[in-house]
């Protein structure tokens, strides 16, 4: 099948070609890609395109895949009406339990080996 | 065609930027439009990573102090022209801003506001809560008790600004570094000599120190005080619908803003008071909370209750980088040749970068002084007098 019609991210119809020529215009990070792209960006939020477009850049980088690191996962798992969230009460347990939900550490010594 | 080098760094450089968002990109990319050869930007994650790409992208002229004004409308002329000067799409778009208030008590500053802008010839006008509806038809004006609106305000895609300086960048022969930390800041005798990274020294004359969050820390390496501290602030993005809110709406009573992106996404945050206030880069914290996603979409209803059944995507957070005025430190330190500082922006960088980035490099070029950089300069904070501006929101 041609690059143009191999869909990697059903959400924001992102296909493999568009993912191949981002790589070429020198977004070579998971993260940038994301956002030039709009890959993951849509309903799944990335559960259904992320490996996949993580095993196609290490192709691209001839990197192992371990090597390929994977954007930040952001809350809600799945997405939340406001009216669902507004009706939440700040003061409750169930609110103050959840104070991180993700793993985005901003680490200023967080450096990728040289690639 | 955008070249990130993961590469070894040049040995000699003329000047160094230090951070790859809008500021070290935009200086950057005019230090080299206005004549130096051999520029480098040192970025230590990817670019547009850190304050730049975590923010909700808005460009007002709404300020209620004239310098504020002045130099952001400076900023809303370079983003008018972005696009084309970079030779790439940044998404800049003049929806407005309507800044909104809750209380009487704060009419007589809008009023204050909106004639010292117009005197600026910004075209600001004092609103009544039912004349914001015709810029937001569905607003809750119920609790409103005033507005005002600039039709020359807006809103541009963070990511792609970053992108276009960094192509344009290119273009002028900066050299741009990513995954590349900065260890040491160089300097002997009163004269900077470059920068240690993790990928080997560079040698130059001028370093440019545009960290963020992280200037004030750098900035200690060569004895600089920075009286800034860094807090996190988070904002989110909801699924995307048809185009049907044109200006960014912006609540002085609460600090809740909002806009639509051309995606068609709804992006907004809202400041919090119980955020803590950081001095150390090792505890910031750019996790999400749940008490936000709560306190916004409380707001969010409340101004706007059509978007109830709207969904919320995803949530992040960003580092402020806050000082004593809420106003950027711009230009060098008496005793320290070669070293320049743009930070301190208070959550305003994105709208202010552009111009900042232009003034600095005029000034780094040219040796002159410029009078907003003096303005602006850290020692302000000795000689007392602060400007402070009212229309600090969010």
């Amino acid at each position: 099948m041609k690059d143009h019609r191999i869909i990697l991210c059903r959400c924001e119809d992102v296909t493999l070609l568009e993912f191949r020529q981002a790589y070429r215009e020198g977004f070579s990070e998971m993260e940038s890609l994301k956002r030039y792209t709009g890959l993951g960006t849509g309903f799944c939020q990335g559960k259904g395109c992320l490996s996949e477009s993580a095993q196609e850049l290490a192709v691209l980088r001839n990197l192992p895949p371990e090597d390929i690191r994977l954007t930040t996962i952001r809350p809600p798992a799945d997405p939340m009406t406001f009216a669902e969230l507004a009706a939440l009460d700040l003061e409750s347990q169930e609110v103050q339990d959840q104070e991180v939900q993700d793993q985005d550490v901003t680490d200023h010594n967080d450096q990728e080996a040289p690639a | 065609m955008i070249p990130l080098s993961r590469g070894p760094v040049p040995a000699t450089a003329d000047a160094v930027l230090i951070g790859g968002g809008i500021n070290g990109l935009a200086t950057a990319y005019e230090l080299a439009r206005q004549g130096l050869k051999n520029v480098v930007v040192i970025e230590n994650n990817y670019i547009g990573s850190g304050s730049t790409g975590r923010c909700g992208g808005g460009i007002r002229q709404q300020w209620a102090n004239e310098e504020n004004i002045r130099l952001a409308q400076e900023s809303v002329a370079l983003y008018e022209n972005m696009s084309a000067e970079l030779g790439y799409q940044v998404f800049f778009r003049q929806g407005g801003y309507l800044m909104v208030t809750e209380h009487e008590s704060d009419l007589p500053a809008l009023r204050d506001a909106t004639a010292l802008q117009n005197k600026c010839d910004v075209p600001t006008e004092f609103l009544q809560p039912e004349d914001c509806l015709k810029f937001v038809p569905d607003l809750n004006i119920s609790r409103l008790k005033g507005a005002t609106f600039c039709p020359k305000d807006g809103t541009a895609y963070p990511f792609a600004v970053v992108w276009g300086y960094a192509r344009a960048c290119h273009r002028a022969g900066v050299k741009i570094y990513i995954r590349t930390g900065v260890k040491n800041i160089l300097s002997q005798d009163g004269r900077i000599l470059g920068v240690e990274t993790n990928r080997g020294r560079i040698s130059a004359p001028v370093v440019v120190n545009c960290a963020g969050p992280w200037a004030r820390n750098l900035a200690a390496q060569v004895g600089v005080v920075l009286p800034n501290h860094q807090e996190r602030h988070e904002i989110m993005v909801s699924e995307s619908l048809k185009p049907f809110l044109d200006p960014m709406v912006i609540s002085i009573t609460n600090g809740i803003y909002f806009s639509q992106s051309l995606r068609g996404e709804i992006v907004g945050g809202i400041g919090d008071p119980q955020e803590i206030k950081h001095s150390d880069p090792a505890k910031f914290d750019t996790r999400s909370q749940l008490r936000f996603a709560v306190r916004f979409a409380q707001a969010f209803i409340d101004l706007y209750p059509r978007a109830s059944s709207v969904r919320l995507m995803r949530q992040w957070a960003g580092m402020y980088d806050v000082t004593p005025d809420h106003r950027p430190i711009l230009g060098g330190v008496p005793g320290l040749d070669g070293y320049f500082h743009i930070c301190g922006f208070s959550g305003h960088g994105f709208m202010l970068g552009p111009v900042s980035g232009r003034r600095m490099a005029a000034h780094i070029v040219s040796g002159e002084p410029d009078s907003i950089i003096t303005s602006l300069s850290l020692d302000r904070f000795e000689r007392g007098g602060l400007q402070r501006d009212a229309f600090v929101v969010g």
